[in-house]
């Protein structure tokens, strides 16, 4: 390992690996890749089931397949990778400290870094699931873990809380490797999941899914023995007498992910407390200079694909920072509107790409059944506006915009744009 | 193993440990035996971690004695066994002009248990202190000797000084009765085989009552065990300056907004009643009480941020809501200590030393043994070092390189020395509390796969074999691929 680097990628998933690989191509001579696990790829290792690629490839690959892609080129392109290494802290002045028991403690300089450490699960404590604290209590990531990668099955008998993505996915897995999996219940009214992971890994499997229903008790002293299920009214308070326990020996929470941001912190980067993830601008830049971030680590994704889009931009981005390109501040400021929950990049200098592309992502607040125009407002000003055939808080929107288009309807000389969902 | 002892000490939690620790200074052969899989499983593990300063107990109580000197003694008695120990000083703290008269009454109280250090504060300087208190608040009284104490870690100190000193340990054991000779105890029954012994002490916390009444002891007292739920919280989010009480009640202390000595804010108790001795389940009602209860106090406490969540045992006893510590007159050979509810954790080094002395003035020959080492070093804890020592020590052992819980940056080495201490962990909770691996804010999610790994090889049993919190508690149960019977 050398002292100093153009650009240091904090993790070697899906957003890493491209920030990495473009950053190379850009022209950064020496990058490298801290990764905390023991081989590239990130989350998408233990993601086996198809549906990945679909955008980048056309194609529908399993996980891995699509890391392979990023990996190899990665490789080839001679990216310096260390494995079962944690960075613990970042300054702003882009020192990095890690360890690992190979060099021991490592201390080194980067000219840009990319954050792309991804995110984490919710756990049982955030959703208040009260109760006894029995082994047989995991989130579905930690259980696809142990399933797809360690090879082990943690349970026979499954309750699923949560209609999320990853623990309707689990529930087909784990019914092929032979466990029963009694339900999947889901505080919300609606499914907090794709729907077609709902079609493929539930309904083909004849795993029933009972909505506004929540956890009241987790019961076992030493295992997960029973769940005692409670339903909800439309203000997620706990009906009295729907109260139902169910026998198990493990529960499943797929309640949700969370930026992964402790580093970006220590290093100063100012987050967004809606997304939870750093305030970026289209170049992935955070307020920090020479600090990029791209991925989960941002907000959280829906397809794989968007990530590796913007893991590319943000290597991009790091390589003409390292080289000493002058730095463009943001000109305008993106805010929720009516209808949206979040929305990334919160700034935009409208400087960037050739063809002045803005990549816009954003989650609507709540369920719209039918037509909705997604829209840039400049005061009450349309200045972009682009027509979904529905909007749902559990699919991201992605805008392609061309700036320099919106920015000719632009007239008021006001930096703050908002975002809103409208009804058609 | 041996069979017979002089004394065996039944329940390793708080008391029993520090019971051990201090006998251990002696030339004799103690054993404790305990249920659990680990020390300080139950209450001494999930309470309120304050050292208190001893204000609040009637006047001329068993309870008011041990409080103050207890706390006395914590105070060298922490260092000398590396025990996390913040002397933080607490407040009780008076809302609304209503309660302020309150305070006065404590302090009264705490200048007759000869409490040193009281004062009573006004609102404005309060508002310095603790610029998240509810404005409302109209004074608080300051208690400088509280303290705030890593409570597992401190049972783990008191035994692992105790085994280093030759005391025994032995888990998964349950007592279940006692053998006697006529007027006399000569040993105790246990799931795990017949023991002879001089003494037994009962320190056996919530079941103490019981295990008194099977000696034919404290026939009419009876421990009605009460719950108290505790909410720990994300530090980044949330941060207190200081140990804050609120006005007691008649059902007890209140519920107090604290740091841990870990740097986490923890809200808790309330007052539930158990289902049965060892419910120690959270319910809805109780946490929803405990945020409650907490806001009154800091009302920008958000449940949105917390991580851990869990409910602890009180042992309350009928003795006039006192202390139980006595060598009984209807048999010989055994020491009653029951019903120590808080503040038995203040309490606990008193208690322990009050043991000695009722053996002592019981005829008991208890010779001091050359050698006694009275000091225990802590295995480090690689996050609380700055990046030099870090680095200084990771070149002497690599495994403390490589982090294995990424929240709490947990490293393998600090896993190791866990399972290698004088009282090993076994169990993943073991090494979760000697270690702090998975209490941040992905409470596992991340680390268990790997600890099991390291488990697994370290104790040369295979994965499906690892347990959170003994047998029975498996975490994994057959490799995939493997048909399962049918």
């Amino acid at each position: 390992m050398k002292k100093i680097y153009d650009v240091v990628v904090i993790g070697a998933g899906p957003a890493g690996l491209a920030a990495a690989i473009e950053a190379k191509k850009s022209g950064a001579g020496d990058v490298l890749i801290i990764e905390r696990n023991n081989e590239p790829g990130g989350i998408l290792l233990q993601c086996i089931h198809n549906g990945f690629g679909s955008v980048i490839f056309k194609k529908d690959l399993p996980g891995p397949a699509y890391a392979w892609n990023f990996i190899e080129q990665a490789r080839s392109l001679n990216v310096e990778m260390v494995f079962d290494t944690m960075v613990v802290d970042i300054t702003g002045g882009r020192k990095i400290y890690a360890s690992n028991s190979v060099e021991g403690f490592i201390e080194l300089d980067a000219k840009a870094i990319v954050l792309a450490m991804g995110c984490r699960e919710r756990t049982r404590a955030q959703i208040m699931a009260p109760g006894d604290r029995p082994a047989g209590v995991f989130t579905a990531g930690m259980v696809q873990r142990l399933v797809n990668i360690e090879g082990y099955m943690p349970g026979k008998n499954f309750v699923i809380l949560g209609s999320g993505d990853i623990g309707m996915i689990m529930a087909r897995r784990l019914t092929l490797e032979g466990a029963k999996v009694i339900k999947i219940i889901e505080l919300l009214p609606y499914l907090t999941g794709l729907r077609r992971n709902y079609v493929q890994c539930l309904q083909d499997f004849g795993i029933p899914l009972e909505l506004s229903t929540t956890i009241k008790r987790i019961t076992g002293k030493k295992r997960v023995e029973a769940v005692e299920t409670v339903r909800v009214d439309e203000t997620l308070t706990p009906i009295a007498g729907t109260e139902r326990v169910i026998a198990c020996d493990s529960l499943i929470l797929s309640v949700g992910l969370v930026p992964e941001n402790e580093l970006s912190r220590k290093a100063g980067v100012v987050l967004d407390p809606l997304t939870l993830g750093p305030v970026v601008d289209e170049t992935m830049a955070t307020n920090v200079p020479g600090i990029f971030a791209a991925g989960n680590v941002v907000t959280i994704y829906d397809l794989v694909d968007y990530v590796s889009m913007a893991g590319a931009t943000a290597g991009i981005s790091a390589a003409k920072f390292a080289a000493g390109a002058p730095v463009s501040p943001p000109a305008f400021t993106l805010t929720p509107g009516d209808g949206v929950r979040t929305v990334m990049p919160q700034k935009i200098t409208g400087l960037s790409g050739p063809d002045a592309s803005v990549l816009v992502e954003l989650r609507a607040s709540r369920e719209f059944a039918g037509r909705v125009s997604v829209n840039i407002l400049e005061d009450e000003n349309i200045v972009y506006s682009h027509v979904e055939k529905y909007a749902r808080p559990a699919e991201m929107i992605t805008l392609k915009i061309n700036w320099n288009e919106t920015a000719k309807k632009l007239s008021n000389n006001k930096s703050g744009l908002k975002v809103n969902i409208a009804k058609i | 193993m041996r069979t017979n002892y002089d004394v065996i000490i039944i329940g390793s939690g708080i008391v029993g440990s520090l019971t051990a620790r201090y006998l251990s200074a002696y030339d004799i052969n103690i054993l404790v035996v305990e249920k659990e899989s680990d020390v300080g499983m139950n209450t001494s593990s999930a309470n309120s971690a304050i050292i208190h300063s001893g204000y609040d107990p009637a006047p001329n109580t068993l309870k008011a004695a041990m409080n103050s000197l207890g706390n006395r003694l914590w105070h060298t008695l922490a260092p000398e066994l590396g025990i996390a120990f913040k002397e933080s000083g607490s407040y009780v703290v008076a809302i609304g002009a209503g309660e302020l008269p309150v305070l006065r009454g404590l302090y009264e109280r705490g200048i007759a248990n000869s409490i040193p250090g009281l004062k009573i504060i006004n609102k404005a300087e309060f508002l310095t202190r603790e610029p998240l208190i509810n404005p409302d608040v109209s004074g608080a009284l300051w208690a400088p000797t509280a303290a705030v104490i890593d409570p597992f870690g401190a049972v783990l100190a008191a035994a692992e000084n105790a085994v280093v000193n030759g005391a025994e340990y032995l888990f998964e054991t349950e007592f279940t009765g006692f053998i006697s000779g006529g007027d006399k105890i000569t040993g105790i029954k246990t799931t795990r085989g017949d023991f002879s012994c001089k003494w037994v002490v009962n320190s056996a916390g919530i079941h103490s009552g019981e295990i008194a009444k099977k000696a034919g002891t404290r026939k009419d007292f009876i421990i009605t065990p009460r719950k108290g739920s505790y909410l720990v919280f994300d530090p980044v989010k949330l941060s207190i300056n200081n140990v804050l009480f609120p006005v007691p009640t008649d059902k007890g202390k209140g519920t107090l907004v604290s740091t841990t000595t870990h740097g986490n804010v923890m809200i808790g108790p309330n007052n539930e009643p158990c289902e049965n001795m060892d419910d120690s389940a959270t319910t809805r009602a109780g946490v929803e009480e405990v945020l409650k209860g907490a806001k009154k106090l800091v009302p920008s406490i958000d449940q949105k941020n917390v991580i851990a969540m869990y409910a602890g045992i009180r042992a309350s006893g009928n003795a006039g809501r006192d202390f139980v510590i006595d060598i009984p007159v209807e048999i010989k050979g055994l020491v009653n200590l029951c019903g120590i509810e808080s503040p038995g954790f203040a309490s606990a080094p008193a208690i322990a030393l009050k043991v000695v002395e009722l053996l002592k003035s019981a005829g008991f020959e208890l010779k001091e043994k050359p050698g006694w080492v009275p000091v225990r070093k802590p295995a480090p804890h690689l996050h609380t070092l700055s990046l030099k020592e870090r680095a200084e020590l990771t070149a002497k052992n690599p495994a403390y390189g490589r982090i294995v819980c990424r929240c709490e940056e947990i490293t393998e080495g600090e896993i190791i020395d866990a399972m290698r201490s004088p009282v090993p962990a076994r169990t993943y909770d073991g090494i979760k509390r000697r270690t702090w691996l998975g209490t941040g804010r992905c409470q596992g999610s991340f680390d268990m796969p790997r600890v099991i790994q390291i488990m697994a090889r370290e104790m040369g049993i295979p994965e499906t074999e690892v347990t959170k919190k003994g047998g029975g508690s498996e975490i994994v149960f057959r490799k995939t691929k493997e048909v399962p019977a049918r």
